[in-house]
């Protein structure tokens, strides 16, 4: 693998942002319309609740990790996307970049994009609303870690549908979050889903990743348990979605639908 | 020394053979004309030798060198130009230039943008958006691209379809001086005669996935009693389908 290569496809990307004032402006807005629209949720609940006295900071600590998750994985289908867009799709496979190359470009690009739109909505909510995500301390990191990780691995097979489908299989790269929040645990307890669905839900990271937010908000404790648990599953997730990535290329040469992908 | 050695080459899409096991080989410095109606399997081919469509048996050999689908290094001493790929059109043209010479790991990237712009006439645009520009600017800019790894095999889809005869003549005029200046062997595909004429050193024609004549421009004119190639080209392709 050479660096490199990999980060000419990142240069790209960057120029691509750097000169689209709407492009910033999308990356900032959606993360920011989210924190305020669960801000004033968050404050209602905060004043006709007693379930516990912190449920402004859950619930809205929960929309800012569960849009990150969110923008990492759009992201890394938004700059795959952007390359069937704008037809250049090709140049990039007759290049000499390596698969690998092109996993870690779109990796550490979704990353920056990610930020960009994380950073001032999660800023925007303390003055705002007086919550800080911060407040999770150095697990955050960790748990930010975790949701990442899953982010690039939904990233990575919504990409591989694309690589091996085309352009068709877009509308799976919008629904695909969708499909899974449910079973995600990001704005109640595990407990709270069917007895025959929970042992599915704990199969997902989100699950323990959402479970650790809010044992750490609520209890002022950390159970590194919930996050090794994480991050072991989502090592698990991401090394299936890197080979089903190998192999929808390899599909998609022997299909010959690459040469079509643009189109 | 052969460039580009295609053995028994075939492609198989479920029912339909799209190359029927090809042969052919293009040698240093040497243009290979690829012509055929839509349809006949050039694309397929062309998808072949940049690895992204695998074959489903036959051989190619790259710089004598069997090539291996699954190590892509062999893209570094090639590259493509096609007015049906584009670059990206938010990204200026420098910025283009820039992130296809950095994704060829090129050294001294910057006196070979200076280079291309210099030899291609991109100046004056160097900074507009490459989506802003014309079509000819366009295809000078994505030429450009295709020569920025000062590639030894050039593979050209149809590299003046769509422009205008005075630009058509200055994209043929470069890669007549280029090639004779650097060496490179090129595959162009493409359904303009005179082009082909004027630019190929040899000539396959195809036809439902099989090559059903080769030779120079000169000789298939002189053998199948025809003024000019596109006569022998509509000779070839009807007489076939008469069978």
């Amino acid at each position: 693998m050479n660096i490199k290569r990999s980060s000419s496809l990142m240069l790209r990307h960057f120029y691509l942002i750097r000169s689209s004032f709407p492009r910033i402006f999308d990356l900032i807005y959606w993360p920011t319309v989210q924190i305020i629209l669960w801000g004033f949720v968050s404050k209602f609940f905060t004043m006709h609740s007693d379930y516990f006295n912190n449920v402004a900071g859950v619930i809205l600590s929960a929309a800012i990790l569960y849009d990150f998750l969110f923008r990492s994985s759009i992201s890394y289908n938004m700059l795959f996307l952007e390359e069937i867009w704008s037809r250049n799709i090709i140049n990039l496979f007759v290049s000499p970049l390596k698969i690998s190359e092109i996993i870690l470009a779109l990796t550490s690009s979704a990353l920056i994009r990610t930020m960009i739109g994380l950073v001032p909505a999660a800023l925007i909510a303390i003055p705002l609303f007086g919550i800080s995500i911060f407040e999770l301390g150095l697990p955050l990191i960790l748990l930010l870690f975790s949701l990442y990780l899953f982010g690039v691995t939904l990233g990575l097979l919504v990409t591989a549908g694309l690589v091996r489908f085309g352009p068709s299989f877009e509308n799976v790269a919008w629904a695909s979050l969708f499909f899974i929040a449910p079973l995600g645990c990001i704005y109640y307890p595990v407990e709270i889903l069917p007895n025959w669905v929970q042992p599915i839900a704990l199969g997902l990271p989100l699950a323990h990743i959402f479970e650790e937010m809010r044992n750490i908000l609520v209890n002022q404790s950390v159970d590194f348990k919930n996050i090794y648990y994480a991050i072991g599953l989502n090592f698990i997730y991401l090394t299936f979605a890197i080979s089903i990535f190998y192999k929808s290329f390899s599909s998609a040469k022997q299909k010959g639908t690459l040469v079509n992908i643009g189109e | 020394m052969k460039r580009i050695e295609v053995k028994n080459l075939k492609k198989q899409f479920n029912t339909i053979e799209a190359v029927k096991g090809i042969n052919f080989q293009i040698n240093q410095s040497e243009t290979l004309a690829l012509l055929g109606p839509n349809g006949c399997g050039k694309t397929t081919t062309i998808g072949m030798l940049l690895g992204l469509i695998t074959p489903t048996s036959g051989n190619i050999f790259i710089n004598e060198q069997e090539l291996n689908y699954k190590n892509h290094q062999f893209l570094s001493i090639m590259n493509f130009a096609s007015p049906y790929v584009e670059l990206p059109k938010k990204l200026t043209v420098l910025e283009n230039l820039k992130v296809y010479g950095r994704m060829y790991l090129i050294k001294n990237l910057k006196d070979k943008i200076d280079q291309l712009v210099e030899d291609l006439n991109l100046k004056s645009f160097l900074n507009k958006r490459t989506g802003e520009l014309s079509s000819g600017q366009k295809n000078r800019v994505s030429l450009a691209k295709s020569l920025i790894n000062d590639p030894k095999i050039l593979l050209l889809d149809e590299p003046t379809a769509s422009l205008d005869p005075d630009t058509g003549d200055y994209v043929r005029s470069y890669l007549e001086k280029y090639k004779q200046e650097n060496d490179i062997s090129i595959l162009l595909a493409s359904h303009n005669m005179d082009e082909v004429t004027r630019l190929s050193d040899d000539v396959l024609m195809m036809k439902e996935g099989q090559i059903i004549d080769h030779g120079k421009a000169k000789e298939l004119i002189d053998k199948h009693g025809r003024d000019t190639l596109e006569q022998v080209f509509l000779k070839l392709v009807r007489e076939k389908n008469e069978h």
